[in-house]
């Protein structure tokens, strides 16, 4: 089926290729860094040590750079080709989103056998990745009003003034660290359907997360 | 003999008219406070209102000079925690200076007056000096029903709050009831208590939370008030800066450990012989703000953290509902019947939804697929 597809077609631009590895990046670091920031163990051997204190260094840098790759990413969908704009992300508004949306589910749950094909996201993906954007926010969030919350009154604990009349002490550091939890379960989810599309799309799904091309049978509309 | 002894003699701390005339310094030479003690007193207080040492010399001159304000202390939904702080504040020349500067004229615990003639010790102050005198209280106030729970002298805690805060000239809330509400305020709170703040909106209110109130706080509020004629900069929560203003967490004297990834992982364990981090062990130090680590309790010889306890969180609002569990940092996720910490659910969803697409994946290649036709496909 491979010999099919032959036609080559520019999908992810380099700013959205970007964001997508830096996140990954960053998730990696953030997760494994705010893994050991719940539940430090004992690295140091003499009190001069430095190891929680770098921990939480590399936590904050990255979390930085986090937000900003985010960010940058909210703004692409702007800016960027119709690919990576946001209306891909919203199926559901339109009649044939939803039938494609349908379409995927049904293929997903095992009971059509048609491979539905996209060229950009597809829509079930999209949906996923609406909910993902939902714990980005909440993770940068919480996150920066705790790391705000050792300077009352400082800029950013005035910004962040709403997360603190909505959560409770302990319950933002919970929310912040079972969010956790629910982007490795999205990640599972992701790594899977990435490489299951990759093998059934024939279209070099994985690649193109890299190389921004996609392959199709048809030249595109 | 003068009248002040004849006072303290009757066991009866009331107001003395001519004694009102009198500095506070020279009140404490009358009593026998020696210069020396005094000027390790007022360095103290500098200190405590985190001022620069140079400070002392004026503090000194100023309560040299300073008129007694009256106090009135009102004990409401409390355990009398505060007023043993208070009382037992180790050093004694301390004890006597804070109770000397202060012309206590009503204290349930620790007046001997009792009865109608307290009652009227206390309406003749609020009277007499109305917009003048000091009140402290200690303990939250009920408000449900009509603030029904919890009366003195048959009148309820909440008109008693009114009328003495309202005219006060500053109201000092201490201890964390007082200040937030704290332990009578705790879900489900039974009695609709708050803290004097909201009780009583209109007054100045200044909040001294901690369970019980560092004595030495208190102390330096009202000379504070004394030396500069204003209340000291508060907090967002209405705390004196100088005491309120630093996290524990950033002056605990187990930081180094915390920073070098030393820390207790059981209680009695190596690490805790040898005054590691406490984290682990739920320690609250890294989000409560007070001067434990370095004011300290019992005439500074100890705090918790400094005695191998985590900190409790006691000086934030709400602390019992939301600074828990205390020997824990995380508080389990809420909604699940048996305990269950975010780290069980976090590791359950990661291996459901891995064996879930494990299971899908095998399906999926057990099964012939349909190539989309040229009409279905999109590109
Ligand atoms: C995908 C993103 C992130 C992940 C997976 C992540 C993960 C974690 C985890 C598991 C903890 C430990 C929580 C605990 O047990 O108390 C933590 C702590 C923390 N994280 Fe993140 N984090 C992320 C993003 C951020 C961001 C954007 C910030 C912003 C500055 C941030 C700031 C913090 C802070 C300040 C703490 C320490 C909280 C405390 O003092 O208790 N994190 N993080
Ligand atoms: C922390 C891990 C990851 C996260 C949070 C993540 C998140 C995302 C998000 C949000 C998108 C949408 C891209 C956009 O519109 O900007 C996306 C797309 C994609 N990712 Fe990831 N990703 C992760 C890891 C990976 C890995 C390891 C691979 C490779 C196996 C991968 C392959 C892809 C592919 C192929 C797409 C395009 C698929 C499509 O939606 O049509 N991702 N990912
Ligand atoms: S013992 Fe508590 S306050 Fe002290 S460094 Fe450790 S976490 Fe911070």
């Amino acid at each position: 089926m491979s010999g099919q597809c032959k036609f080559k077609n520019y999908i992810w631009e380099l700013p959205l290729r970007w964001c997508h590895w830096i996140n990954v990046m960053c998730i990696v670091v953030l997760s494994v860094t705010g893994f050991f920031i719940g539940t430090p163990f004992s690295f140091g051997r003499s009190a001069s040590d430095f190891t929680i204190g770098w921990i939480r260094f590399i936590h904050f840098t990255a979390a930085y750079l986090f937000a900003v790759s985010v960010i940058s990413r909210v703004l692409w969908s702007f800016i960027g080709n119709k690919y990576a704009g946001w209306k891909e992300f919203f199926p559901l508004a339109t009649d044939k989103g939803r039938q494609k949306f349908i379409g995927m589910l049904r293929y997903y749950l095992l009971i059509d056998k048609d491979v539905p094909e996209t060229v950009g996201h597809n829509p079930l993906a999209t949906t996923a990745y609406i909910g993902l954007f939902c714990i980005y926010s909440i993770m940068i969030l919480t996150g920066f009003a705790l790391y705000a919350e050792h300077a009352p009154g400082s800029p950013m604990y005035r910004v962040f003034g709403f997360m603190y009349a909505m959560f409770s002490n302990q319950g933002m550091r919970l929310t912040h660290h079972f969010c956790m939890w629910l982007i490795v379960g999205f990640v599972i989810n992701h790594i899977y359907s990435a490489w299951l599309m990759d093998i059934k799309e024939h279209g070099s799904e994985i690649s193109s997360m890299f190389c921004g091309y996609k392959f199709t049978v048809k030249k595109e509309d | 003999m003068s009248q002040w002894d004849d006072d303290a003699k009757n066991g009866l701390i009331e107001r003395n008219y001519n004694g009102r005339e009198y500095s506070v310094g020279e009140i404490l030479r009358e009593r026998g406070v020696s210069r020396r003690d005094f000027l390790k007193f007022c360095s103290a207080m500098t200190a405590a209102m985190a001022l620069p040492a140079t400070f002392a010399p004026t503090v000194a001159q100023a309560l040299d000079e300073v008129k007694r304000p009256p106090l009135v202390w009102l004990e409401f939904q409390d355990c009398a925690g505060d007023t043993e702080a208070l009382l037992r504040s180790a050093n004694p020349t301390v004890a006597e200076i804070v109770l000397d500067i202060l012309s206590v004229d009503y204290h349930e615990t620790i007046m001997a007056a009792a009865g109608h003639q307290a009652e009227a010790a206390l309406e003749k102050t609020i009277t007499d000096y109305k917009g003048k005198y000091i009140c402290v209280v200690e303990g939250a106030i009920p408000m449900k029903d009509g603030g029904v729970y919890g009366c003195v002298g048959g009148k309820s805690h909440l008109d008693r709050a009114r009328q003495v805060c309202g005219g006060a000239l500053a109201t000092i809330a201490v201890g964390t009831c007082a200040a937030f509400g704290g332990i009578p305020a705790a879900v489900p709170n039974p009695t609709g208590s708050v803290g004097v703040r909201e009780a009583v909106p209109g007054a100045t209110v200044i909040n001294l939370p901690g369970c019980p109130v560092n004595a030495d706080n208190l102390t330096a509020t009202v000379v504070h008030y004394l030396v500069f004629g204003k209340i000291p900069a508060l907090d967002g929560h209405g705390r004196p800066l100088f005491a309120y203003g630093k996290r524990i967490h950033d002056n605990c004297e187990r930081r180094p450990h915390f920073d070098a990834g030393q820390y207790v992982e059981h209680w009695g364990d190596d690490g805790h012989r040898k005054g590691f981090c406490l984290y682990r062990m739920g320690c609250k130090g890294p989000a409560t703000f007070h001067n434990c680590p370095t004011q300290r309790y019992n005439d500074k010889t100890s705090w918790p953290v400094g005695s191998g306890h985590g900190c409790a969180g006691c000086s934030e609002p709400a602390f019992w509902d939301t600074m828990g569990p205390l020997y824990k940092r995380l508080p389990n996720v809420p909604g699940f019947g048996i305990e269950h910490t975010a780290d069980e659910i976090g590791i359950g969803l990661a291996a459901g939804v891995a064996a879930a697409f494990a299971v899908h994946g095998a399906l999926n290649a057990l099964r012939k697929d349909k190539e989309p036709s040229d009409e279905t496909r999109e590109g």
